[in-house]
């Protein structure tokens, strides 16, 4: 047993927060079972000791904001046999492509006192808009419940449970009041892809949609009952919208709409 | 006590502060008593120890997409009728594990779930849940499939009805036959009464049991005019259902009107997200997840509620089959309406009205039917 030949892991940071990176490490009760099955062959965040590749699995936070980083993502792939984009960042745009809206180059201006110093592409991207990416993890962050059963799966040679369908069937499965229905609460929940077990609704609070849009999501008419029957101002459904996950096809249509 | 022992059909009189009697006769039988109570503003169904726990006083508002509760003026306990929850979730859990397993060299043992169902008494059941749960019943216990635990919790189970004196405007049971007053499938039947004076209930033993439980609380035998004040109220409630749903040419939404252009309109509002399915006490769809440990010596096998809103749910080899949003939200409606009726003898649907008051955009399955059950506008209906 000692002596098995254990696949080789690798946890790679784009432009992100570290938050998804986190929740590897936030898998204590976990993180000896994945260590006994796994070698962690790199992951700068956790462990000092770098093995070279390549890699089995490559788990990659983080979006691509630089030219450097267009490139690197290509590295990262050619080195792996499996890459799984984790997070809102890798498989969206995350937060940052806020900017793909409005011209990056005048925020720099505003923000930095050398602006000359920044480069930056114009738009930050998911990984799947420059290599092929194997399996997405959404959230913001990843549901550790969700990465540990996606490498559970991947060791055991299945496939994942990790559904598409809306947090809505997570919600009633809790046997959670709807806040939409019960209380007129704008919530996302029926256009966003399952995953964080209906976090927001379970605390009385409609979903912001962190983990993106849900298989067939019908954002129109969501967007539709939101106006007419809760009252919602086109520049706040614009808004509701444009967050975590703004450029992620659906969402950033849909708040294109009501620009 | 010096009453005579109650019968099963007999009906008598138990004032409002002898109920707690049948909770407490209930709890000494060893059931665990589940009925109306309020959460975050809402009815659910949760543990029952006292009347005091019920929605004294309270009233539901429900419409299309809308739920509201409401205080009323008067102190009855089982004022409002169906919440988002149904009796469902206790007899067949939204989320259950089947059997565990160990690896045994190149094969693997089952570990059997050996669980200690509860009995328990559904205190408040209304008469369209009361059909649900024997609709369920086909499904779960027929010629061919029998589901060991859906079974056993409801051979156990014991089922205090109350016949509903306040419809929700989304209910419809009265055209599907299924209400508002309750006609079978009960151990107690309760009509409640408030009068200036008086506030009693009449009960009716519905089954040997039923008619056991009665005798040991507190009642007195039901007079003509009781009879008559419980009959009013009864018509009344039919009275005050307006939503209806037309039965006489279902068959038509799925052999005739298969491509009328009312689905296509729907599914543009249909945001398949599943919870029409998810409240619908009938519904029975599950998906199977295996979960393996990390070493892959132990897996475990669970039972999820599924919704045929999925497109997992439609999923084999090579994509899924109902990939469109029509073509979700069509199986759902003629699964209900229609080709319920040729799998398990019954329509899929009681007319509890839950799917049009829990659908986040308000679709009205008796609207939807109603119009894809005519021909499309200068259509002859037999395309
Ligand atoms: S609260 Fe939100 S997520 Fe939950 S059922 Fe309602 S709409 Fe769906
Ligand atoms: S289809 Fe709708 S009205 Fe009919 S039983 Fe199901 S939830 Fe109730
Ligand atoms: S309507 Fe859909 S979820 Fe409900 S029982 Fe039929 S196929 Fe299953
Ligand atoms: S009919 Fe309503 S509740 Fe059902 S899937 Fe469509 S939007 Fe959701």
């Amino acid at each position: 047993m000692a002596t098995k030949k254990r696949p080789k892991l690798a946890v790679w940071k784009f432009a992100s927060c570290d938050g998804c990176q986190l929740s590897l490490l936030d898998c204590e009760d976990e993180l000896l079972a994945v260590a006994r099955e796994i070698e962690v062959a790199y992951f700068p965040e956790g462990f000092r000791e770098v093995i070279k590749g390549p890699y089995d699995i490559s788990l990659v936070e983080g979006s691509i904001t630089t030219a450097h980083d267009a490139e690197r993502i290509h590295k990262v792939r050619r080195m792996s046999k499996t890459v799984i984009a984790i997070g809102a960042c890798a498989t969206s745009g995350g937060i940052q492509a806020l900017r793909n809206f409005k011209d990056v180059k005048e925020f720099a201006r505003y923000v930095y006192p050398r602006p000359e110093y920044i480069s930056t592409l114009s738009k930050s991207t998911p990984l799947s808009d420059h290599i092929n990416v194997d399996y997405e993890l959404r959230g913001c962050p990843i549901s550790k419940v969700q990465l540990i059963e996606t490498v559970s799966a991947f060791l055991n040679s299945r496939k994942p449970n990790v559904p598409s369908h809306s947090v809505c069937m997570e919600c009633k499965r809790k046997g959670n009041i709807c806040v939409m229905v019960a209380k007129g609460i704008p919530c996302l929940g029926p256009v966003t892809h399952a995953g964080c077990d209906a976090l927001c609704p379970t605390y009385n609070r409609g979903c912001y949609a962190c983990f993106g849009p849900k298989e067939s999501p019908n954002t129109g008419s969501l967007s539709r009952w939101l106006g007419e029957r809760s009252g919602m101002k086109d520049k706040d459904i614009m808004r509701s919208f444009r967050g975590i996950n703004a450029y992620a096809e659906p969402f950033r249509k849909e708040s294109e709409a009501h620009e | 006590m010096t009453q005579n022992p109650v019968k099963l059909a007999d009906e008598v009189v138990i004032d409002r502060d002898d109920l707690q009697q049948i909770l407490d006769v209930l709890e000494s039988d060893g059931y665990q008593t589940i009925g109306p109570v309020i959460r975050e503003g809402v009815m659910v169904y949760g543990e029952l120890k006292t009347v005091f726990d019920l929605p004294v006083g309270w009233t539901d508002e429900q419409g299309p997409g809308s739920y509201r509760l409401k205080k009323s003026d008067t102190p009855t306990l089982f004022g409002y009728v169906v919440g988002a929850q149904s009796w469902k979730k206790y007899l067949y859990p939204s989320v259950s594990r089947l059997w565990r397993s160990e690896r045994e060299g190149n094969g693997f043992s089952v570990i059997e779930e050996k669980d200690q169902f509860p009995a328990y008494a559904f205190f408040g059941a209304r008469s369209c849940e009361i059909s649900a749960i024997s609709i369920q019943d086909r499904v779960f216990n027929n010629d061919k499939y029998s589901d060991y635990n859906y079974n056993e919790i409801r051979r156990k189970s014991f089922i205090v009805a109350v016949n509903c004196t306040k419809p929700a405007g989304t209910c419809f049971c009265a055209s599907m036959d299924t209400g508002p007053k309750a006609f079978a499938g009960f151990d107690i039947a309760l009509t409640e009464l408030l009068t200036n004076k008086r506030h009693f209930f009449i009960a009716e033993a519905g089954s040997d049991r039923g008619a056991s439980v009665l005798s040991r609380v507190t009642f007195r035998p039901v007079t003509k005019d009781d009879k008559a004040l419980a009959l009013g109220v009864h018509q009344a409630a039919l009275r005050q259902m307006v939503r209806r749903l037309n039965t006489s040419n279902l068959a038509a939404i799925f052999s005739d009107h298969f491509d009328h252009p009312q689905w296509e309109k729907v599914s543009g509002r249909c945001l398949t997200c599943g919870n029409c399915t998810m409240v619908c006490p009938t519904c029975f769809c599950h998906t199977i997840e295996d979960k393996t440990a990390l070493d892959g010596l132990y897996a475990e096998r669970w039972r999820k509620w599924d919704s045929c809103f999925t497109k997992d749910f439609s999923y084999i080899h090579g994509g899924s089959i109902r990939a469109s949003e029509k073509s979700r939200y069509r199986q759902w409606l003629t699964h209900k309406l229609v080709t319920w009726v040729e799998q398990f003898g019954t329509l899929g649907c009681v007319g509890c009205g839950r799917c049009i008051t829990w659908c986040p955009v308000g679709i009205d399955i008796t609207e939807e039917a109603s119009v894809i059950m005519q021909a499309p506008d200068g259509v002859s209906p037999s395309i």
